[in-house]
């Protein structure tokens, strides 16, 4: 047991009093104040005891309590209570508490400047209490004979008491962050370097518009940009969103800019037993079912404005030819085995199930509605062939075993040249460090012949003839997507993907399909030995939640893809915001009390306010024109510092930091922010000359900072971006200087340049738009809710859509109505705190309504979630 | 507020007829008349004297070590948590995160009236936090979803949703 005490701290007093009084056998040590004994709490805490257990204890009363009672003395209530009102009240016992109190009164009672005369009864209880030797060596100890002068120095590192700490008189100016990056101070040369790059002015650059087809170039940085094939029987969710299609727009548009010669390929994942399962469950052909959404995706992509140069889909004669063709070449080349597999096959039905088709009873729990690949009571995972009683969903005839032939993908032979690829291009490109993991905790895992085949018809077909009606397995199939996509995009798509000297490959996608593209799809590639382009830099994001709330997705409740269109926030801001919480390197969340203060504090009060202001002082008080500029050493240094977050954000991007480039941006317009509040332009105006010379600089440079922004915000914001260079009148040309080699911040905007009209680019979320919104879309009723009164804010076709599946869709529509006014009509008995039996009644009749209208979606009613009891 | 923590805490500990408290102050610092002597002033004390009323000492640590600790937690709440600034309570949050990152409990191993009063005291901040700072605090959110679902304990508190779900779900394949 070791006791840790400072030399003058009145705490230690107690503790060593307790321990002189107790006898307690313990060491001590002295050490300083500032010594962090505690590990754990942010403030040094001494005296602190370490108990024998390893435990510590930090509160001197605690201890104290300790030492009475390991030599046999107890608290009762009022010792307690002594100690609690020393430490509530008069912090801010011999008998513990005694000792306790006579200690903390120390430094007042001893001092014979504090006369006691009022109080004889305090004075010879303290005099009493001082008086015991224990107490006397205690004093010695912590004041070392330096008398009351002794706890001055401890005095001083207290924080002042919590009730002189008034919360608004905090000072409130800039946030830590922002004054660290201050003090690192600019140097002379940096400063001279930065003015030299300004004075430079935009380059002629070559005009790059987009040529279609885009094939690859001599001499030039070619790059092949994927995004993840979402499937195509789901409406796509803000996660699907962010993780691929909106993380590889940003960084094509990005390196477009930079001047890389850029292709962009996504399409939608058509074929498999999903679409045939929607294809019976809503009476259409797979077909139609797959031109349904595939508009449906179409449509909510080109919302969020994403720049594919081909958006395709899987079910292509060219999607057939060049699968058929890769599974040829790993055939010859020996890289296909053969094996049986045992099968559960309808005879009815004429056609074998896949899991999810067949029913029967759990062998392990006895659950007669166990599901094919697992039982949803005791949650262990099935062989579709060893359930009892097994039904085919359909038709509930009983399916009989039957052995089907099936080819495999031989992955173990083609291991060691899996592992020779990988080393060298996780070594040389951008993996995500998630993306690396995964691919290495597979390898190890050890690689397993994998089935490439399905019973199944709609898919692509295996064209061996002793394998006919079969169709390969969607995982093999899907990757092959994105090289059909490209041939339908351009006949000489094999310059893109038989050219691996001369194309880099990037993929996007989520952390679940990092082992399709780094292990499996390198694998078939590979087998065919037909020079095919491999992914060089592979980028996966994890994954993005949804607020506090249950989400579910068959209900609808969270945020679609179709539905944010009709929350009428624009789309910029969308982009902007799943940006900035871009599930990069960490699990991040979607919540709409973030979307509003990120919008509110960051676009409107940072970004947008900087930017219109510079405008509005243009505009103001030059009549619209870029007035001449004298750079003094405070301007030239926020040029420097202006200048080091331009190539921050050019080193992140190039290594796809997206999230982390983003922030950079924002730190310019809050640099931008300080430089007008310490300059005031709009009082130097009315100054003498050389006062508003002042200004005319302040403005100008602050104009042209406001230049800088929309490139960067380019890739972004598009429209926000192009609005604000429309607003200035911006020649073109400044988007391509500034984002080239490691970033140049040139005066794009030289005196004399007038500029357009200026107005405000962001708009301020409401709290009660927000709530709304967070009620309608993460609500229990949420999707079927269309009280609100704008006709835009209905619910989207999309999930009506997917809400009416095989039902009454009219019906459903009253009903949902129905359930959401007796919603309301309950909430408000609630709120009224009305009878109970009064409000039982009508939640029983909303739960018949909820019940008729699961029904009319063709669901099967679930048990409404039972919210927490309040009390 | 300390008044309906007393209350919540008669219920849990099975107390079968509740205490009359009245507060004193204008920090409402509870007191409890008590027929057999003086009355008691102060949460920690009145808190730790219904404990041992309920015949539930373990509550209060079934060691003289752990009965430290849990004295030292209890001393926490009253001085550090109770009318905390903004500040001081990310600075709350920390610190218990770390502690918490190797107990179950405040006291080790074994539930205590610790952790029912921080549990109280500290949910309001709880309440107040997004879910990226519940992630932030993952020790402190942990202990919290805990102990919420202690059997009686919540009372007078409206359970708060600790863990997320996700927006999406992998593919399949």
């Amino acid at each position: 047991m070791k006791l840790f005490v400072s030399e003058g701290n009145p705490h230690c007093l107690k503790v060593l009093a307790a321990l002189e009084l107790t006898a307690v056998k313990c060491d001590v040590q002295y050490v300083n104040h500032e010594d962090k004994v505690v590990q754990f709490l942010s403030h040094p805490a001494l005296p602190a005891l370490l108990l024998p257990s390893g435990q510590q204890l930090f509160s001197a009363n605690a201890i104290c309590r300790y030492l009475f009672e390991v030599s046999g003395q107890n608290c009762n209530d009022h010792c307690n209570q002594w100690l609690e009102w020393e430490v509530t009240v008069l912090q801010e016992a011999i008998s513990v508490a005694d000792v306790v109190l006579w200690a903390a009164l120390h430094p007042i009672l001893s001092d014979s400047s504090f006369t006691l005369g009022e109080h004889p009864s305090v004075k010879t209880w303290f005099d009493q209490v001082a008086a015991v030797h224990s107490c006397q060596s205690a004093v010695q100890k912590v004041l070392q004979g330096k008398g009351l002068q002794a706890m001055k120095s401890y005095m001083q590192r207290q924080p002042a008491p919590p009730n002189s700490q008034c919360r608004d008189a905090q000072p409130c100016n800039n946030n830590p962050a922002e004054s660290e990056e201050r003090q690192h101070s600019v140097s002379e040369e940096e400063c001279e370097a930065a003015a030299l790059t300004w004075s430079k002015g935009l380059s002629s650059c070559p005009p790059t518009d987009k040529q279609h087809p885009i094939l690859p170039q001599e001499g030039k940085r070619n790059v092949l940009v994927t995004s993840a094939l979402p499937y195509v029987n789901n409406v796509p969710h803000l996660g699907n969103i962010i993780g691929c299609v909106l993380s590889a727009d940003v960084f094509s548009r990005y390196g477009r800019l930079r001047g890389w010669n850029m292709l962009f390929v996504c399409g939608t994942d058509e074929y498999g037993t999903a679409t045939e399962n929607k294809a019976r469950e809503e009476g259409l052909t797979p077909q139609q079912i797959c031109d349904k959404y595939h508009a449906v995706h179409s449509s909510i992509y080109s919302w969020f404005q994403i720049d594919f140069d081909f958006f395709g889909r899987t079910t292509t004669e060219k999607q057939t030819e060049i699968a058929q063709n890769i599974f040829w070449r790993l055939h010859e080349h020996g890289y296909l085995v053969e094996d049986t597999v045992e099968q559960l096959r309808c005879e009815k039905c004429q056609r074998f199930l896949a899991d999810r088709f067949v029913e029967g009873t759990c062998p392990h729990c006895s659950y007669p509605e166990a599901r094919g690949d697992q039982c949803d009571k005791c949650g262990r995972l099935i062989n579709a062939v060893e359930l009892r009683d097994p039904q085919c969903k359909v038709c509930r005839q009983t399916p009989v075993i039957r052995s089907s032939k099936h080819l495999f993908l031989d992955l173990p032979k083609l291991e060691s040249q899996l592992e020779q690829w990988l080393e060298k291009s996780t070594s040389t490109g951008d993996w995500t460090t998630n993306a690396k993991q995964i691919t290495h905790s597979w390898i190890r895992d050890g690689l397993k012949p994998r089935c490439i085949t399905r019973d199944l018809h709609w898919g692509t077909p295996v064209p061996h003839p002793d394998f006919k009606e079969k169709v390969f397995y969607v995982w093999f199939d899907a990757p092959i997507g994105y090289l059909s996509i490209t041939a339908n995009y351009t006949n000489e798509w094999e310059k893109w993907w038989k050219n691996p000297q001369q194309v880099e490959l990037y993929n996007f996608m989520a952390k679940d399909n990092v082992p399709f593209h780094s292990v499996v799809f390198p694998c078939s590639l590979l087998g065919a030995q037909d020079n095919y382009t491999l992914v060089n830099h592979l980028v996966a994001t994890e994954y993005l939640n949804y607020e506090d709330t249950k989400f579910s997705k068959s209900r609808g409740v969270g945020v679609f893809g179709d539905m944010a269109k009709d929350t009428g926030i624009p789309s910029d801001v969308w982009r902007f915001y799943l940006l900035y919480v871009r599930p990069e390197g960490q699990d991040s969340a979607f919540s709409w009390a973030d979307m509003a203060m990120k919008n509110n504090s960051e676009l409107l009060n940072n970004l947008g306010n900087f930017i219109n202001r510079a405008g509005m002082f243009v505009t103001k008080f030059f009549e619209g024109c870029v007035p001449v500029m004298e750079l003094q050493r405070e301007d030239k240094e926020l040029l420097a510092v202006v200048g080091w977050e331009l190539q921050q954000y050019i080193q992140l991007m190039d290594k796809v930091k997206i999230r982390d480039a983003l922030k950079h941006i924002l730190n310019i317009s809050r640099h931008g922010n300080q430089y007008i509040q310490v300059n005031q332009p709009w009082k130097k105006i009315k100054g003498d000359e050389s006062e508003r010379q002042r200004a005319g600089t302040v403005t100008g440079v602050a104009v042209n900072i406001a230049c800088l922004l929309s490139v960067m915000l380019s890739p972004y914001m598009p429209l926000v971006s192009q609005t604000i260079r429309d607003q200035l009148n911006a020649p073109q040309s400044c988007v391509y200087t500034m984002l080239q080699g490691g970033g140049t911040f040139v005066c794009s905007l030289s005196a004399g340049h007038r500029i357009g009209t200026v107005s405000p680019l962001f708009q301020k979320l409401e709290a009660e738009q927000i709530e709304a919104l967070k009620k309608r879309f993460g609500g229990q009723q949420a999707p079927f809710q269309s009280t609100s009164s704008t006709p835009a804010a209905a619910p989207a076709a999309a999930i009506k859509v997917a809400a009416v599946e095989g039902g009454d869709s009219e019906k459903a529509e009253q009903l949902a109505k129905a359930v959401a006014e007796q919603g309301d009509k309950v909430r408000a008995l609630k709120a009224q705190k009305a009878e109970k039996d009064v409000i039982t009644a009508e939640v029983s009749k909303l739960l018949e309504l909820k019940t008729q209208l699961a029904v009319a979606e063709g669901k099967n009613p679930e048990p409404t979630s039972k919210k927490g009891k309040k009390k | 507020m300390a008044l309906r923590e007393l209350s919540s805490l008669e219920k849990y500990l099975g107390l079968k007829k509740p205490n009359k408290y009245s507060t004193q102050g204008d920090k409402k610092v509870p007191v409890l008349q008590n027929n057999q002597g003086p009355p008691l002033v102060g949460l920690i004390t009145i808190a730790c004297h219904l404990v041992k009323e309920a015949k539930r000492s373990d509550l209060l640590g079934e060691s003289a070590e752990s009965r430290a600790v849990v004295q030292q937690w209890l001393e926490y709440r009253v001085t550090r948590l109770d009318g905390c600034t903004k500040e001081d309570s990310k600075s709350i949050l920390k610190e218990l995160n770390i502690h918490l990152q190797d107990n179950v409990y405040l006291a080790g191993n074994h539930f205590t009236l610790a952790d029912t009063l921080m549990y109280y005291g500290i949910h309001p901040l709880i309440v107040d936090l997004t879910v990226q700072e519940k992630e932030q605090y993952l020790n402190v959110a942990r202990w919290f979803d805990h102990i919420q679902h202690v059997p009686r304990l919540r009372h007078h508190l409206p359970p708060v949703a600790v863990l997320r779900n996700r927006i999406y779900t992998g593919r399949h394949h």
